[in-house]
């Protein structure tokens, strides 16, 4: 029988339609056939059509830096589609098309939205007093001040903070009223109670620039962000004296084995996860350590899911098997060479001996701490040596942090051992030995307990001393014949640390799989030369000891010779976006043409003073610190006062009285300032302002934000903010601390201050918590709207913003917007400020000479009298500068003279730079009268991306080559090829309006692009033997400052998360009671937004759950009757949360997601606990500071912006969570 | 021999992150306005999952598609044509709104325009069909991420039959991701099902459009596509689909969801066939002998027998040079990789996919296991957390050794290409053991995985 249709009847009758229609139906009548192109498809034709297709990118804290074309019709955007033109990688690599996401392609909903901000508003109750203030008293200034000194006028407008109530205002009376708060605040209280914050430059850098470069012009510190998002892997900083740099995701292809441990490329780099599932096909082994089933996990060959937070755990047990079966049982040459050359294993440790007799690791052995030929050599103080097999004696090698600074060091700060052979280890059969006392963290009740195991010894002089590579061998319990001490029987033995099989009672992951990948990643690179890669991220680097995490793992790309390879070593994601123009960058936002230095303040300790969060410590420095007894007596905040006034960390506002003030009443004594403050603070007549956290002299006033969402976002104790900061309601219900909890040092207020700021403004283009709760909102032009610049460190090009249509409405570009602010700003300032000298309080810097202010780490704390203040050195320094209020917008908009006559400096290396600004004056125009005069324009948006560009190596190959051959001197080493082949290369706005432009290779960056090679860290390094910015040059894993020894982390080591129950009072996970079940509560990044940017954009809630919601595993809901999509409620000390439940078994049992970060706009009901509004997922958290974070003043130790400090730590929360059983109301 | 040319896609599902991109630049391009809210032309499914619309494959309830009757002709699932002509007035196999989901979105004003009130201010969702306040308890999407789940996976209708293999727990967890288009069938239902002729198929390029003008709303193609991806635009009363991007395709442009990849997972290119063996091959007696009755009705463009009957029925010279270097007909036809959706729905449809591999479970962890290493090479398969039953559910009517062939041809050439990404030489017998020549290997593993915008297009 032959095929047909239906039967024969059907066919003959329905078969008759081929005789009714133009178009060809087939011979067995299954279908019709038509040519393309007639009247019915007209529709679809209309919808396509465009008028122009415009580039641009998104703004966005992603790292994603993808080319959008964006699709104009009419004067409408219509919608956003990738741009496929990145230059290519070369013939045998994928490529970087498409970059983007469903985010981004959902951003142009934002255009036309109802969350749209299209004017400027202002709340109707400030409004109204302004107005009839202003009205009253005439000068804006005056009116403001009546407002702000009036307690119950300030009360009333401060309380009605994000309770509705905005209204239209126009630019020139919002711009007035801003202006005039700032002129206020700096006449009444200092420049330094001012802040600015806007996070992560990179995205959109001239954005960036435009607030930061008006504050940091009148003297107002910018809030850091890096450090305060948690996404600062201060192991970085602490392991390679380097902020972060990483590989582009380009060079995922280029390793052999890749573990992706605790981040979620498929999630988080979206634009990048093709180069992970393709380099697979490459043969490429793949290995996922994930709590949960996450995305990436179904690209992976194998899936460990450690318990959450005890990644350390697992990564030390695979240094142990690394360390066991890689370097004593057997042996590699190329690890063994690499750990001598390029790490500070072989390098010198003394064991000290104890009052109680026992030995425990102590200093690095210098230069100067024993007899031999460089110990009077300058800065010997700073030359760590080793122990030379050639002549059997300690020497110094090249490129330690003494070779880095001073005449001496010229041509010597490099890798180059010469004829040096550093001997690794001591160890013989016959070696004399000492058991050193080492701390292990992993008990039950979570203190330290100590064990001893036996390093071999030799003798320098007076000392007594061993390898950081014996020392390890002892840390990671790798015994060998002969040593004293607890040692392990075996993998299998659990007692021990750090063996396979103790790591599985921790994390759960089986032993055997753990080894097994410690062999496979480390046999890897023995075959690849290097090619095994850690992809590293939120997960493992939220947490309280995130350091300790992130040293485990960089432990094992290390030994294995990973780090500085292409396809090897470290990839931290998260956060750590790459302003590739970096030194021209930091000259246009932080005005360091105009102004040096620049005030720049740690977030997380400014939030931890400012919203009260230190009151709220039930504990002391100690208790968190496991016993060790490093601070006895001490609270967080005693420790975070030290670091300040030892200069090691900044603090702003920094003191008692006002940063103009000051250097009035030193005239007036007739005295030179440094000394007038020196004096007074050793008398005690000035203080900190960290000394009287409720003194309304001493927190900040005013907080502009733009870029921004704070308090719907990044702000970790989003309640205590809401409350204390602001004056409006907050969850909060924690306990302060009780008397003998409290800080020693700081007065401690009966009341917390609520309602500090005078002043929250954000420039934004949609309504997030942050408007919401401002009392001024300014309206953005969005991506799509304005000219910038954007790279990132996923790829190696620079491109741009362009408007596709001009900003709608009254909305303006944040250039324009600061101008106008900077403008009125001026304009006030005539009557009211004037010229004044402000003492600026800087910290003591990495990459200066101020590293070598704390010589073996030693602490000396002046007020202890444990040594003298001097500023700069046992202090932070003290420099007073002059600031011409009325000329604020006049230097905004040109380009000053400090690049003329300091030239600008970059990670250690100072330029001159008198061409660069010749051709800017030439290309821009030069300002012809006034305080700018005959100074290079900068009156626009693109002039700011050219000036950025122009200053930097990465898109100027005049700078690159001239940089590099500063440091050729410096290191003796050939360098300037790096950049020969693009030395005429200059990348203006104009080529990033054609396509992404790959950058330059440059010196203010650690790898390389020459040749169109994928860029990976350390490279250059590695192959030019360039020192890292350490205390010995080399990647540094034995960090023997006194807090890190006291700390009992001078070693990699395992912590666990924090104990809640123990330092709160909080349940214990896994107990139930009224309030539902106790679980771990963590808040990785969302799938449907990009922080809370997107997460209110229709498209995504339509593809997601509509509104805030929380993943639990089947278990845990099932413990308390909670079904998929059932109305939920969390509860802790912090706040509350009110939102919907998704319950799967891809979620381990015992840990919730909250995804961050969901505001608290879209569909938050009413809480059950307090009828009030449910809270965002910051209402679970608070900011939690680790002691180290703030070590300051010794080498790679030392505070930079963004570089170091502590991290707002999110990830050792707990809640408990319950089905809400009253009805959702609004 | 009746030659024809036929726009195809393949995805390799092996390759897709689930990122949703594509849906929402189509959604974005083609759908985003009134009477559509609740349509996706391109839409991205976690399996196991419901899928959109709900249990759109259980072809029990919902009939569509072709069936072969006993007489051995075929019929639509849902009745032959004129009984379908007999029941336009009420359609009863139509899934329900609640089925897709109902649209809503957001009083976004109140953010700013709220009054002084006692609660911090909040947009709450409403019904974009009804414009009342609503509580969102579906989406089109709302199964993401889940792996399943005990409340909804379970009734998800490719479980059928391999239950015992599926169990929802941390332990056993898997989940892949499933983009779904229209699939421009060869045998297309919908159109069969249009009682006005409304639906057609382009004669030069194969893509299945709705005639605006002529479609009167009768949703017989609703129902007939067993896909589900043609849809009801409320506010017009027409049927709308997917496109196939033609206004794009036409000057030479990639759809938008295959541009717009961030996975670059997608393949388009030219199949040619023989129109006259499509209805022979759709009838093919056992669902399983459907893949390779549809692989036998593809032309290869390098037989000058078909490159002179192309010729013949009007085929350009330049389409013949595109089927020559389609990427589509290299992974169909060379590579055998790439498998269609459902061949037993006897639509013959053109939109094909490479099968996922997956981690091992953690019973073969525990043992010591590498990937990468040759002895494991095939063993493997076996051990992978996505059971072959289900992807053969999916692609091969249930024929399981199909999908291993598949799969086992994807780890080959991971451990193939290992030997050279180390230095060494590449070991042919890997190649040869699937069935393959080195160069073939080494060919499939470029395309794959360097996949150069010339290449996917």
């Amino acid at each position: 029988m032959s095929a047909g249709l239906d039967d024969k009847l059907s066919d003959a009758l329905v078969g008759t339609r081929r005789f009714f229609t133009r178009a060809q139906v087939s011979d067995d009548h299954r279908a019709m056939y038509a040519e393309g192109g007639r009247a019915g498809d007209s529709f679809y034709r209309d919808r396509w059509s465009h008028d122009k297709v415009v580039r641009s990118t998104h703004g966005v804290n992603c790292t994603g830096s993808c080319s959008w074309k964006v699709y104009v019709k009419d004067g409408i955007i219509t919608w956003e589609a990738q741009q496929t033109d990145y230059p290519s990688t070369g013939a045998d690599k994928p490529e970087y098309e498409p970059r983007g996401c469903p985010r981004g392609a959902a951003f142009s909903w934002y255009t036309y939205s109802p969350t749209r901000v299209r004017y400027p508003y202002v709340r109707a109750t400030l409004l109204t007093m302004f107005q009839e203030a202003r009205a009253q008293y005439g000068d804006p200034v005056v009116a403001w001040a009546s407002i702000v000194q009036d307690a119950e006028k300030a009360s009333r407008y401060k309380k009605a903070r994000g309770k509705g109530g905005l209204v239209r205002a126009s630019w020139a009376d919002a711009v007035e009223m801003i202006a005039a708060a700032h002129v206020y605040t700096i006449k009444r209280h200092g420049p330094d109670r001012i802040a600015g914050f806007s996070p992560i430059p990179a995205m959109s850098q001239v954005s960036y620039a435009s607030g930061a470069r008006f504050n940091e012009l009148i003297g107002a510190p910018m809030l850091s962000f890096y450090d305060w998002y948690a996404d600062l892997p201060v192991a970085s900083p602490q392991i390679f004296g380097d902020q972060t740099d990483v590989p582009e995701s380009g060079d995922w292809w280029d390793a052999a084995y890749l573990i992706m441990w605790g981040t979620n490329v498929p999630l988080t780099r979206t634009p990048d996860a093709h180069w992970m599932t393709e380099a697979r096909y490459r043969g490429q082994k793949v290995v996922v350590m994930s709590p949960d089933y996450a995305e990436n996990v179904k690209f992976a060959d194998e899936w460990l899911a450690p318990a959450p937070g005890t990644d350390a755990a697992l990564a030390m047990a695979m240094g142990h098997v690394v360390l066991r079966e890689f370097f004593v049982d057997g042996h590699v040459d190329f690890f063994d060479d690499y750990v001598k050359k390029y790490t500070d294993l072989p390098f010198l440790v003394t064991v000290e001996r104890q009052k109680d007799g026992s030995w425990k690791p102590g200093k690095n052995l210098v230069a100067a701490d024993f007899e031999n030929a460089a110990r009077t050599s300058e800065n010997a103080l700073f030359k760590p040596v080793v122990f030379d097999e050639g002549t059997g004696a300690p020497v110094v090698p090249n490129g330690t942090l003494g070779h880095r600074f001073g005449d001496e060091g010229v041509g010597k700060w490099n890798l180059d051992l010469e004829n040096l052979k550093p001997q690794l280890s001591f160890w013989s059969e016959a070696a004399e030995s000492v058991a050193v006392r080492l701390p292990r963290f992993d008990a039950p009740d979570g203190q330290a307990v100590h064990e001893e195991r036996g390093v071999p010894v030799i003798r320098v002089g007076e000392h007594l001393v061993t390898t950081v590579f014996d020392l390890m061998l002892a840390q990671y319990g790798v015994g060998r014949p002969g040593l004293p001490g607890v040692w392990p029987e075996g993998y299998d033995d659990p007692r021990v640390p750090y063996t396979p099989a103790w790591q599985e009672e921790i994390t759960s992951v089986p032993a055997e799989a753990c080894a097994r990948i410690a062999r496979e990643f480390a046999r890897n690179s023995v075959d690849t030369q290097g090619r095994s890669m850690i992809l590293m991220g939120a997960g493992t680097n939220h947490w309280y000891h995130s350091d300790l995490v992130y040293r485990a793992m960089l432990m094992l790309t290390t030994i294995t010779g990973c780090q500085g390879r292409n396809g090897g070593g470290w990839a931290h994601y998260v956060g750590q976006e790459k302003v590739r123009p970096l030194m021209g960058f930091q000259n246009a936002a932080f005005a360091l043409d105009w102004t040096r230095p620049p005030r720049h303040m740690t977030q997380t300790a400014y939030w931890y003073v400012h919203t009260g969060q230190y009151r709220y410590d039930t504990f002391l420095a100690d208790t968190v610190g496991a016993g060790m007894s490093a601070f006895p007596g001490q609270t967080i905040m005693d420790l975070l006062l030290k670091s300040a006034r030892m200069g090691w960390s900044p603090s702003y506002p920094t003191f008692d009285k006002s940063s103009i003030e000051i250097p009035d009443l030193a005239a007036k004594d007739g005295v030179d300032v440094k000394d007038w403050v020196v004096d007074k603070l050793k008398s005690g007549e000035l203080k900190f302002a960290l000394e009287e956290p409720e003194n309304p002299e001493n927190y900040p006033r005013v907080l502009t934000l733009w870029r921004s969402n704070l308090l719907g976002s990044s702000a970790k104790g989003d309640e205590y903010f809401l409350r204390h900061l602001l004056g409006a309601e907050g969850a909060v219900t924690a306990r302060q601390a009780a008397p003998e909890q409290r800080p020693r040092d700081i007065a401690w207020a009966d009341e917390i201050v609520d309602g500090k700021l005078d002043m929250l403004m954000t420039i934004d283009f949609r309504m997030t918590s942050s408007t919401l709760f401002s009392d001024v909102v300014l309206p953005a032009a969005t991506w799509y709207e304005k000219h910038d610049i954007n790279t990132t460190d996923m790829h190696p090009f620079i491109h741009s913003f362009n408007p596709a249509i001009s900003p709608p409405w009254q909305s303006k570009t944040d250039w324009d917007a600061w101008k106008e602010i900077a403008k009125r700003f001026s304009e006030l300032a005539v009557d009211h400020l004037g010229t004044r000298t402000d003492l600026v309080v800087k910290p003591l810097w990495h990459d200066t000479p101020e590293a070598m202010a704390t010589p073996h780490g030693v602490v000396r704390d002046w007020k202890l009298g444990e040594c003298d203040p001097i500023p700069g050195k046992t202090m932070p320094a003290l420099i007073p500068v002059e600031r011409d209020y009325t000329a604020v917008y006049d230097k905004m908009t040109a380009v000053g003279p400090l690049l003329d006559t300091l030239g600008t400096t970059c990670k250690g290396i100072t330029y001159d730079v008198g061409a660069e600004v010749e051709k800017l004056r030439q290309e821009h125009g030069v300002v012809a009268t006034g305080p700018a005069a005959g100074r290079p324009r900068l009156d626009t948006d693109i002039q700011v991306a050219e000036m950025i560009m122009m200053l930097s190596g990465a898109t100027n190959g005049h700078l690159a080559t001239q940089g590099f051959r500063t440091q050729e001197q410096r290191t003796g080493q050939r360098m300037h090829d790096l950049a020969a082949e693009s030395e005429g290369r200059r990348i203006t706005f104009a080529d990033t309006q054609l396509a992404p432009q790959p950058v330059i290779t440059t010196p203010e960056w650690s790898g390389s692009e020459t040749g169109g090679r994928r860029y990976s860290p350390f490279t250059v390094n590695i192959e030019r033997l360039k020192p890292f910015h350490t205390l010995t040059g080399r990647q540094h894993f034995y960090l023997d400052h006194d807090w890190m020894l006291a700390m009992g982390e001078a070693l990699p080591t395992y912590r666990p998360p924090l104990d809640m129950t123990r330092l709160f009072g909080e349940a214990e996970i896994g107990a139930t009671g009224e309030l539902g079940v106790s679980v771990r509560y963590l808040t990785p990044h969302n799938k449907w937004s990009i922080h809370s940017e997107y997460q209110d954009n229709l498209f995504m809630l339509s593809l997601s759950r509509g509104g805030q919601t929380v993943w639990i595993s089947d278990q845990d809901a099932a413990k308390v009757d909670i079904r998929d999509n059932d109305w939920v409620e969390m509860v802790n000390r912090n706040g509350v949360v009110a939102c919907r439940a998704i319950v799967s078994h891809r979620m381990p049992e015992g840990t919730v997601y909250m995804h961050h970060a969901q505001d608290r706009l879209i569909d938050v009901p009413l809480t059950q606990r307090d009828q009030k509004r449910g809270g965002i997922h910051n209402s679970m958290t608070r900011i939690m500071m680790k002691p180290s974070h703030l070590i300051g003043g010794y080498a790679q130790l030392s505070y930079f912006f963004n570089y170091i400090g502590p991290t707002g730590s999110n990830r050792d929360e707990v809640t408990m969570i319950r089905k809400r059983t009253t009805p959702v109301e609004y | 021999m009746k030659v024809m040319a036929q726009m195809s896609m393949v995805m390799n599902l092996d390759k897709c992150i689930g990122c949703h991109t594509c849906s929402v630049t189509c959604k974005q391009a083609w759908t985003n306005r009134a009477g559509m809210e609740y349509v996706w032309f391109n839409n991205v499914e976690t399996r196991p999952g419901l899928g959109y619309p709900r249990t759109w494959q259980d072809q029990d309830e919902w009939k569509g598609g072709w069936e072969l009757r006993r007489n051995g002709r075929l019929t639509l699932k849902s009745g032959n044509r004129l009984k379908k002509l007999a029941s336009i007035f009420s359609n009863p196999k139509l899934p329900s709104i609640q089925h897709y989901y109902e649209p809503w979105s957001y009083d976004y004003e109140t953010l700013l325009e709220s009054p002084v009130t006692r609660n911090y201010p909040v947009a709450r969702p409403y019904s974009l069909l009804s414009g009342k306040p609503m509580n969102v308890e579906w989406s089109g999407n709302w199964d993401d991420d889940l792996a399943g789940s005990g409340e909804h996976a379970v009734k998800d209708p490719m479980l059928k039959g391999i239950e015992d293999k599926v169990k929802f727990e941390f332990e056993q967890t898997f989940m892949f991701y499933l983009p779904r288009i229209c699939e421009h069938c060869l045998n297309p239902a919908c159109a069969a099902s249009c009682p006005s002729g409304a639906i057609y198929k382009r004669e030069e390029d194969g893509i299945v459009l709705v005639d605006q003008d002529k479609c009167r709303g009768w949703r017989m193609c609703v129902s007939g596509c067993p896909y589900k991806k043609v849809y009801f635009n409320h506010k017009t009363g027409k049927a709308e689909k997917c496109t196939f991007c033609y206004p794009r395709i036409e000057v030479g442009i990639p759809t938008v969801c295959a541009e717009t990849c961030v996975g670059r997972l997608r393949y388009i290119g030219i199949m040619l066939y023989d129109a006259d063996r499509v209805l022979d091959a759709a009838s093919v007696e056992d669902d399983q002998d459907l893949y390779e009755a549809q692989v036998g009705c593809f032309l290869d463009p390098y037989d000058p027998e078909v490159q002179r009957a192309a010729e013949a029925d009007g085929i350009p010279g330049d389409w013949i040079e595109a089927a020559k270097k389609s990427p589509v007909r290299r992974l169909i036809m060379d590579y055998r990789v790439a498998l269609p959706l459902h061949p037993e729905y006897r639509t013959m449809p053109m939109v094909w996919y490479i099968p996922p591999l997956s981690p091992v479970v953690d019973v073969v962890k525990e043992t010591g296991y590498d990937a990468e290493d040759r002895g494991n090479l095939f063993a493997a398969i076996d051990a992978l957390r996505i059971p072959v039953e289900y992807l053969a559910n999916l692609f091969t009517a249930g024929d399981v050794p199909t999908v291993d062939k598949v799969l086992r041809k994807m780890a080959a050439m991971r451990s193939f290409m290992r030997d050279i990404n180390l230095g060494g030489d590449p070991d042919e017998e890997i190649a040869a053991s699937v069935g393959m020549s080195a160069e073939d290997m080494y060919e499939m593993f470029r395309l794959m995985a360097i996949a150069k915008y010339d290449e996917r297009y």
